[in-house]
């Protein structure tokens, strides 16, 4: 396990946004257990029950010295890692000047715009990099490359985990403990090819 | 050892730590993972009831009997609840005996936002409120030693942000706590007036002892800052206001009924001004003003819906109040959406309601029901989201079982509505709350249609086992009701059972028994779709056949869209439940597409 060292751990505030059912709250999980071997202090807000149903959902994680609020108020985020890009856009907002967008370039439409009651906003990557710093990731075609679509949030967390202050060995304890053995594999190649972009 | 865990993890640690070995309760949103969690430790018996007045008198004989004793449920359960707990504080406790009332500011998964801070004072119990999960795991011991000291039952109340936060927990060894014996006291347990009356008074004084110690109590205490600002706080909002505000003055209340006049007191004389910060109702503030204190709450934070530390320091801006902003938030609210006109402005973005999974057995339910254009009364589970647009099938949801008895009472208004009402409940709905609805149509001479969704779980919290599963909390086998044996029982003598993914069968089945003038339960029977992953091939469209009319998407099913004027299938979500397949007037939707993903 890494020690902390004597030298404060700088705060870093990620907001993992998506449509229920993407396996953010497993990728969160792993995030976590990757950033306690760190030695950070750590708090995760998720959020259960109706909103999975296919919802907007968010899960906030922040690492620090000594984290107090779960909550990361607006504008503070340094990352956003977005499974979908509708969900990318909608939690902008919580990004800080500086801060960079992970985005997968999966579309999922909301019932709304299926049902013609609303309209899905074009040219949503186009927007985001404009504004921000942005990564563009096929996490679903990276996901299938490796067997299963369901893999798409450990491509992402590949992305996230290049970005980010804590060692890769870590990260591959992290799947391994939270992973269930027969999806393993799997998973360990998606986080692997979302680590190599 | 250390561990991240949630706050609902962590009361299940606290209450196997602290010897707890009876822990029983109703799943809800956010409170369900606290008995889930407690059900995998040894040496424990973890039950779900049928509802949580069942869950709490258990609880109540557990500890009249000697154990300590967890009791969870959701804010809304305490209501179903509410009986027991008011006589409970008269009786009192012999084994230690905590409820938790998970409360859900904000709304996230519930029906409302009441604040159960009141059922303390209400009931006249002492209460404590977490804000994070250490404090969450520590204050479950805490409140089984004041409850065994108190004579009293115990509230731990949480909110979805504690309950469903992670953070660092110390774990230690379980301690055993022996079973305390009972020794029969009717004057204690029976309360007839007579009895009652003499438990009223001991009440009043076991209420003076607990306002000494909760002056002393280590949960509430004062963090002196700047003398400027003093905030008094509690719960998740203790968080937020140490992270807005770094050097400001708190008093951190973790036990907040009975509140510390005297601490208050004390903080108030040493601070320039003083605020409240609490989500929903000013329960702490109308406290500290009627000791006769200045004090500002409610005009600058809202009552409604749920805080978080953005909207803390926006108000306190609003408001003209110094806020010490530390080195590393001080760069916060550097938008980067503030383009000052060198990009395009952002488009809006789109609602994304929850709705029905792909494969859902109740979309059809209420597809049917509104195309056939009845009047649903509704209940609570995942089913309530089939009265959102486009499906549009369901008209009023109140609370758990209000369904059937809410159906009667519009045929009772209106004779005419008989045959144009039904009442939709879920099974575990039904075991909560619905058999008496139904007891009361029955009885009473109603010829209401009830339609018992019966996918086999209690969905919605995330799966959990009721008494028609033939399964326990423990894992172990139990019997599983007999739901047509129960409905035939209760008076009911038209009771059939139907496949909903059948929906010419389920719409003839709906049309008879709203036209039978007799009582009548039609048992839309097919397990959850996230419960049993069916093998079907995903459904296939057939280009030249669809002509773009878009019935399919009244379906509301996330597998389906029309693009370039034709229906599409995602072949990765969609489980080839055939519903798309039996709307499509035209046959160009077909079963037994490729397997793809």
């Amino acid at each position: 396990m890494v020690e902390a060292t004597g030298a404060a751990l700088a705060p870093v505030d990620i907001l993992m946004v998506g449509v229920g059912g993407q396996g953010i709250i497993l990728a969160s999980r792993i995030l976590a257990h990757a950033a306690r071997a760190a030695g950070y202090d750590i708090k995760v807000s998720e959020i259960h029950g109706m909103a999975q149903r296919g919802g907007s959902v968010v899960t906030q994680v922040r690492l620090g010295e000594r984290v107090y609020s779960p909550l990361i108020p607006e504008g503070q985020a340094d990352i956003i890692l977005a499974f979908e890009q509708l969900e990318a856009l909608r939690w902008l907002e919580y990004l800080k000047g500086g801060g960079t967008i992970i985005v997968s370039s999966q579309i999922i439409l909301p019932v709304p715009v299926l049902a013609g009651s609303a309209r899905y906003p074009e040219n949503i990557i186009t927007h985001l990099s404009r504004r921000v710093h942005t990564l563009v990731v096929d996490a679903l075609g990276k996901a299938l490359e490796c067997g299963n679509a369901r893999a798409a949030n450990a491509v992402l967390l590949g992305a996230l985990a290049r970005q980010m202050p804590i060692p890769l060995s870590s990260w591959l304890n992290a799947i391994e403990a939270c992973v269930p053995a027969r999806y393993l594999e799997v998973n360990r190649a998606a986080f692997q090819s979302g680590y190599a972009l | 050892m250390k561990e991240l865990m949630t706050g609902n993890e962590a009361i299940a640690r606290g209450a196997y730590e602290h010897g707890v070995t009876v822990g029983v309760g109703y799943p809800g949103t956010p409170s369900t993972e606290i008995l889930e969690n407690f059900a995998r430790y040894p040496g424990i018996t973890a039950q779900w009831a049928p509802n949580e007045k069942v869950a709490l008198e258990v609880g109540i004989g557990a500890s009249m009997a000697g154990a300590r004793v967890l009791v969870t449920m959701k804010h809304v359960g305490v209501n179903v609840a509410a009986d027991p707990l008011m006589t409970a504080a008269y009786t009192g406790v012999n084994g230690g005996l905590v409820l938790v009332s998970a409360d859900d500011p904000g709304m996230h998964s519930s029906q409302n936002e009441q604040d159960n801070r009141f059922y303390a004072r209400f009931a006249r119990v002492p209460m404590f409120e977490p804000s994070d999960s250490q404090e969450a795991l520590d204050m479950v011991g805490l409140a089984l030693q004041v409850s065994e000291e108190f004579d009293l039952p115990v509230i731990l109340r949480t909110t979805t942000r504690v309950a469903h936060s992670q953070s660092m927990v110390e774990l230690k060894e379980r301690r055993e706590v022996p079973l305390r014996p009972y020794r029969k006291d009717p004057k204690k347990w029976l309360m007839v007036p007579a009895f009652g009356r003499l438990r009223r008074q001991v009440l009043e004084e076991r209420l003076q002892r607990l306002r000494a110690y909760t002056e002393t109590t280590p949960v509430n205490f004062i963090s002196w800052g700047d003398r400027r600002v003093g905030v008094i706080t509690s719960g998740i909002s203790y968080q937020y206001v140490r992270e807005v505000m770094p050097g400001a003055s708190i008093l951190k209340l973790g036990m907040t009924f009975p509140l510390p006049e005297g601490l208050i007191r004390q903080f108030a004389a040493g601070v320039e001004r003083l605020l409240v910060v609490e989500e929903l109702d000013p329960y702490i503030e109308e406290f500290v003003r009627g000791l006769g204190l200045e004090v500002t709450g409610k005009k600058i934070f809202p009552a409604c819906h749920e805080f978080s530390p953005g909207l803390i320091r926006r108000k306190l801006n609003e408001a003209g109040i110094p806020v010490s902003l530390s080195p590393e938030t001080s760069g916060a609210g550097v938008c980067p959406l503030d383009s000052k006109g060198e990009v395009e402005e952002l488009p809006p973005a789109p609602g994304r309601p929850p709705v029905l999974c792909p494969g859902c057995p109740h979309r059809g339910v209420f597809y049917v029901l509104h195309k056939l254009k009845l009047l649903v009364t509704g209940d609570i589970g995942c089913y309530t989201l089939g009265g959102l647009p486009p499906l549009e099938g369901m008209d009023s949801c109140v609370c758990m079982g209000a369904s059937i008895g809410m159906a009667h009472g519009c045929e009772l208004a209106d004779s005419s509505l008989a045959r144009r009402t039904v009442a939709v409940i879920g099974d575990s709905t039904f075991f909560h709350s619905g058999i008496t609805g139904l007891l009361h149509m029955v009885y009473n001479g109603g010829q209401g249609t009830v339609i018992i969704v019966d996918n086999r779980t209690t969905a919605m919290t995330g799966h959990q086992d009721h008494p028609g599963t033939g399964k326990t909390l423990m894992g172990r086998n139990a019997p599983e009701v007999d739901l047509e044996a129960l409905v035939r029982a209760l008076g009911v003598g038209r009771v059939r059972v139907v496949d909903p993914l059948d929906m010419a069968r389920l719409t003839e089945a709906i049309q008879e028994e709203i036209a039978a003038g007799a009582p009548s339960v039609i048992i839309a029977r097919r397990p959850c779709a996230l419960l049993k992953r069916e093998t079907r091939p995903p459904v296939r469209v057939e280009g030249e056949l669809c002509t773009g009319c878009k019935t399919c998407l009244k379906l509301s099913c996330p597998a389906i869209s029309v693009q370039d004027k034709k229906a599409a299938v995602d072949a990765i979500i969609c489980t080839g439940c055939g519903l798309c397949v039996q709307v499509c007037k035209f046959g160009a939707l077909k079963e037994g597409g490729e397997i793809n993903g």
